[in-house]
C-alpha cells in the first residue's frame, strides 16, 4: 500500500477501484490520467482565449463584433444549445451514477440520451454557422469566433466519439458496477466540455 | 500489488525483432526507441549546425545562400530542442523512472509507445520541408509576421511541431500517472530519486505549458491557411501576440530542457563523490519552485518590444537565480570532501556544473533590461542558450548515456575512449561558444549568413568554427565506444557504479517485468543501504550514523 499516493477519490469510487486499479488507494490510474489531460486541455482554452481577450483589448470600443453587412449573433440559438449541452452534461452524470449502482440498462438509455443531445448541439453549431454570413477571414472577430467555437466543437465531436464507444460497450455488457472506468473517464471529459462552453459562451455572447 | 509478485507463467510469444521492436509497450524498449531516435536528429540537426558555422568561418558567402542559411539555422534550433534534447531526455525518463520506481511499466504503456512513435513522424515532417520548395525559415521561435510569409515548409513545421508537441503532452499525462501510481512500496515521495522528481516537475510543465504552443501553432496555421487574422494588425490582430504564446510556452520550455538533466547530475554526482546528495529536500523544493517561477518570466525574452512590464519580469527572472544557486550549492557540497571517481559520466556531469554556470550567469546579466536591450537578437544570446542547453542539456544527455548505458545493455563503455570523447567535447564546445560572448557584446546579431572583414569578428568566428568541427568530430570516439561495446564491452554486471537508486537493484538489461524482488525501501538510497547495511533503518541518511563516511557525519553536523 503507498499511502503517500494522491488522496483524491470522487464521490462514490471507494468500492470501485478494487476492480480498476492494482489495488492501490486513491483515484483510478485511467482517472488520473484522464484529469490530467483534461488539465492541458484547460491550458490549450487558455491560449485560445488569450487570443480572444488580446484581440477583443486592440479593437476599438463599439467596434468589437461581427463585420458590416453580417448577421449579429443569434444569442437565442446558442442560448437553445446551451440548454442541451448543459442539459447532455446531468443526463451523462445520471448514466455514470446507474452503472455505479451496477444498472446497465440505465446506463445504456443515459447514454444515449446524452449523445443525442451533443449531436444535436453539433448540428445547432452547424446550423448556426451557415446562418452567420462571415466567415474565419472576415476580420479577426471572425477569426476568434470561429477558432474559439469551432475547437470547443471539434471537442464536443470528439467526446461525441467517446460517448459512441461507451455505447457500444454498454451494449455489448462490458460494464459493470465494480468495472467502468471507462464511463467515469468519458464522463469527466463530457463535463469539461460543457464547463469550457459556458465559458465560450458567456465570453462571447455576453461580456461581447 | 502488481510491482513485486509479478512472474511471467506463459512463455514468450515468438516474432521477429522487427515486428517487436516496432510494437513494443515495453518501457524500456522505448526508452531506447526515443534515445536512438534523438540521436539520429542530434546529427541531423549538427551537421546543420556545421552549414552554418561553416557559413560564418570567414566573410563572404562561400557555400549557402541567404536562404539555405536561414532554413539550416531555423531546423538546427527546431530539432535540436524539439526532437533532440527533450526526447532524449524523455527517453532516459521512460527507462528510468519505473525502475526506479520499483514499478513493473509505465502507467499507460500504449500510449507511451504513441508519444515515441509521434516523434519520428513529427520530426520528418518538420524535414520535409526541404522536398517541397524549402524547410521553415523563420528560426525556430517561428515570430510572426514574418512566419506569415513563409512557403510550405512553414505549415509543415507548424504540423511537425504540433505532433511533436502532442506526444510530449501525452508522455507528461504519462510520466505524472506513473509516479503517482506506479511506485512500490515504500517509495513515498520524499524517497523518489531526484531524478524522478526532476522528471515530474518536467512533466507539469510539458502539461501545462505545450498546450499553449498548440493554441498559438494552430492560430497561426489559421492566419496562414485559412485567411485568419489573430497576428495580422491590419485587421486588429496582434503580432506581439504570437510572441507572448510562443514564450509562455518557451521559457517553461527552458526548464522542461534542463530539469531532467539537472536530475541525472544529480544521479551521478553523489555515487561518484560516494556520499548521498546534499540537501535533499532543498533539492526537492528548488526543483518545484524553479518550475512555478517558470511560468512567470516568459516576457524576459521581450523586453524590446516596449509591450512588457519590465520591473516585474526582470525580477522574477532574477529570481530564478536563487533556487538555481541552491542547487549549485547542493552539488558543490555534495563534492566537497568526496572521494571522487574521474569516470566518464563523472566527467560530463562536472563539465555540466561548470558549463551550466556560465550560461547561468550570463542569464542573470540578461535578465537585466538595460543589458538586455543592448544583448537583444545579438551573438551574447547564442552563447547564453548554448551554454545553458548545450554545456547544460547535452552535457546531462552523455552523462546519463555514460551512467545508464551498462543498465541497458549489459556492457560498459570503454572509459578511455569515453574520456577523449569528453575533452574533444568539452575543448570543442567552449572554442565554438566562448568567442560568440565577445561576438555579442562587440555587437555581431544573430541569423545572419555574413558579415563584412571590417567588423573584426573574423578571428572570433573562425575560431567559433573549429570548435563546432572539434565537436562534431568528438561524436566518433563515441560512435566507436558505442559499436566496440556492443562488440566486445566489459560485463557491467547489475551494479557496476555501487548506484543508490533501485534500477541497479535488477539485472542489467533488467527482465521485461523489470523486478523479481525489490530490497526494502526506506531512504532514497535503498541500494546502498542494501548493500552497505542500515537496510532496517527508517531514518533519512542524512540523519544516520555512518561511521564508514566520516566526511559526512562533518557535514551534518554543520547543518
Amino acid at each position: 500500500m503507498t499511502a503517500e499516493t494522491i488522496q483524491a477519490h470522487p464521490a462514490g469510487e471507494h468500492d470501485d477501484h478494487e476492480a480498476i486499479d492494482h489495488g492501490q488507494t486513491g483515484m483510478p490510474t485511467a482517472l488520473l490520467g484522464m484529469l490530467l489531460f483534461i488539465a492541458s486541455e484547460v491550458m490549450f482554452f487558455g491560449g485560445l482565449f488569450a487570443t480572444y481577450f488580446n484581440a477583443r483589448a486592440s479593437v476599438p470600443a463599439g467596434a468589437w463584433g461581427p463585420p458590416e453587412g453580417a448577421h449579429e449573433l443569434d444569442i437565442a440559438l446558442a442560448g437553445v444549445l446551451t440548454a442541451i449541452l448543459l442539459a447532455s452534461s446531468f443526463t451523462m452524470q445520471f448514466g455514470v451514477w446507474a452503472i455505479r449502482r451496477g444498472d446497465t440498462g440505465k446506463l445504456r438509455m443515459w447514454t444515449g440520451i446524452t449523445l443525442v443531445l451533443g449531436v444535436l448541439f453539433l448540428m445547432g453549431q452547424l446550423y448556426d454557422y451557415s446562418q452567420l454570413g462571415f466567415g474565419v477571414a472576415d476580420g479577426v472577430f471572425g477569426t476568434t469566433f470561429y477558432t474559439l467555437t469551432g475547437f470547443h466543437g471539434a471537442h464536443v465531436f470528439g467526446g461525441a466519439v467517446g460517448l459512441t464507444i461507451i455505447l457500444a460497450r454498454a451494449m455489448r455488457g462490458q460494464f459493470s458496477r465494480r468495472n467502468h472506468v471507462a464511463v467515469e473517464a468519458v464522463s469527466m471529459y463530457w463535463h469539461f466540455v460543457d464547463v469550457v462552453w459556458i465559458a465560450v459562451f458567456s465570453t462571447i455572447y455576453f461580456l461581447r | 500489488m502488481a510491482t513485486t509478485t509479478l512472474e511471467p507463467q506463459a512463455s514468450a510469444y515468438r516474432r521477429s525483432w522487427v515486428i517487436d521492436w516496432l510494437t513494443t509497450v515495453d518501457h524500456k524498449k522505448i526508452g531506447i526507441l526515443y534515445i536512438v531516435n534523438s540521436f539520429l536528429f542530434f546529427f541531423a540537426a549538427g551537421i546543420l549546425a556545421l552549414v552554418i558555422r561553416s557559413e560564418l568561418a570567414v566573410p563572404g558567402l562561400q557555400f549557402v545562400d541567404q536562404s539555405t542559411y536561414n532554413q539550416a539555422f531555423t531546423m538546427h534550433g527546431t530539432i535540436m530542442l524539439f526532437l533532440f534534447i527533450i526526447p532524449a531526455l524523455s527517453g532516459f525518463g521512460n527507462y528510468i523512472v519505473p525502475l526506479q520506481l520499483g514499478a513493473p511499466d509505465m502507467a499507460f504503456p500504449r500510449i507511451n509507445a504513441l508519444s515515441f512513435w509521434l516523434l519520428p513522424l513529427g520530426g520528418g515532417l518538420i524535414f520535409s520541408g526541404y522536398l517541397f520548395g524549402g524547410a521553415a525559415a523563420e528560426g525556430w521561435t517561428g515570430y510572426a509576421p514574418l512566419t506569415q510569409q513563409g512557403g510550405v515548409g512553414t505549415d509543415l513545421w507548424i504540423i511537425g511541431l504540433t505532433l511533436v508537441g502532442t506526444a510530449s503532452i501525452l508522455g507528461a499525462v504519462n510520466f505524472i500517472a506513473t509516479i503517482f501510481k506506479m511506485r512500490a512500496p515504500g517509495m513515498t515521495l520524499f524517497r523518489m530519486p531526484i531524478f524522478v522528481w526532476t522528471v515530474l516537475v518536467t512533466a507539469v510543465l510539458i502539461l501545462l505549458a505545450t498546450p499553449v504552443l498548440a493554441a498559438g501553432l494552430i492560430a497561426l496555421f489559421i492566419d496562414r491557411n485559412y485567411g485568419g487574422s489573430f497576428f495580422d494588425p491590419s485587421v486588429g490582430g496582434n503580432p506581439v501576440l504570437w510572441q507572448h504564446i510562443f514564450w509562455f510556452f518557451g521559457h517553461p520550455e527552458v526548464y522542461i530542457v534542463i530539469l531532467p538533466a539537472m536530475g541525472v547530475v544529480s544521479e551521478i554526482l553523489p555515487v561518484f563523490s560516494r556520499k548521498p546528495l546534499f540537501g535533499y529536500r532543498a533539492f526537492v523544493f528548488a526543483t518545484i519552485a524553479i518550475g512555478l517561477l517558470s511560468f512567470s518570466v516568459w516576457a524576459h525574452h521581450m523586453f524590446t518590444t516596449g509591450a512588457v512590464f519590465l520591473p516585474f519580469f526582470s525580477f522574477m527572472t532574477a529570481l530564478i537565480a536563487i533556487p538555481t544557486g541552491i542547487k549549485m550549492f547542493n552539488w558543490l557540497a555534495t563534492l566537497w570532501r568526496g572521494k571522487l571517481l574521474l569516470n566518464t559520466p563523472m566527467l560530463f556531469a562536472l563539465g555540466f556544473l561548470s558549463m551550466f554556470l556560465i550560461g547561468g550567469i550570463s542569464g542573470v546579466m540578461l535578465a537585466s533590461p538595460p543589458i538586455d536591450f543592448h544583448m537583444q537578437d545579438t551573438y551574447f544570446v547564442v552563447a547564453h542558450l548554448h551554454y545553458v542547453f548545450f554545456g547544460g542539456s547535452v552535457f546531462g544527455v552523455f552523462a546519463a548515456t555514460y551512467y545508464w548505458f551498462p543498465k541497458m545493455f549489459g556492457r560498459k563503455l570503454n572509459d578511455r575512449l569515453g574520456k577523449v570523447h569528453f575533452w574533444m567535447h568539452f575543448i570543442g564546445f567552449n572554442l565554438a561558444f566562448f568567442p560568440m560572448h565577445q561576438l555579442g557584446l562587440s555587437g555581431m546579431p544573430r541569423r545572419v549568413s555574413d558579415y563584412s572583414a571590417d567588423t573584426g569578428w573574423t578571428i572570433l568566428n573562425f575560431a567559433s568554427t573549429i570548435g563546432a568541427f572539434l565537436i562534431a568530430l568528438s561524436v566518433i570516439p563515441f560512435l566507436i565506444n558505442v559499436i566496440a561495446t556492443f562488440i566486445n564491452g566489459e560485463p557491467a554486471g547489475d551494479d557496476p557504479w555501487e548506484g543508490n537508486t533501485l534500477e541497479w537493484a535488477t539485472t542489467s538489461p533488467p527482465p521485461p517485468y523489470n523486478f523479481d524482488t525489490l530490497p526494502p525501501i526506506h531512504s532514497e538510497r535503498p541500494l546502498f543501504f542494501l548493500t552497505h547495511g542500515h537496510g532496517h533503518s527508517a531514518e533519512r541518511p542524512s540523519d544516520l550514523e555512518e561511521t564508514d563516511e566520516d566526511d559526512v557525519e562533518r557535514r551534518d553536523g554543520i547543518v
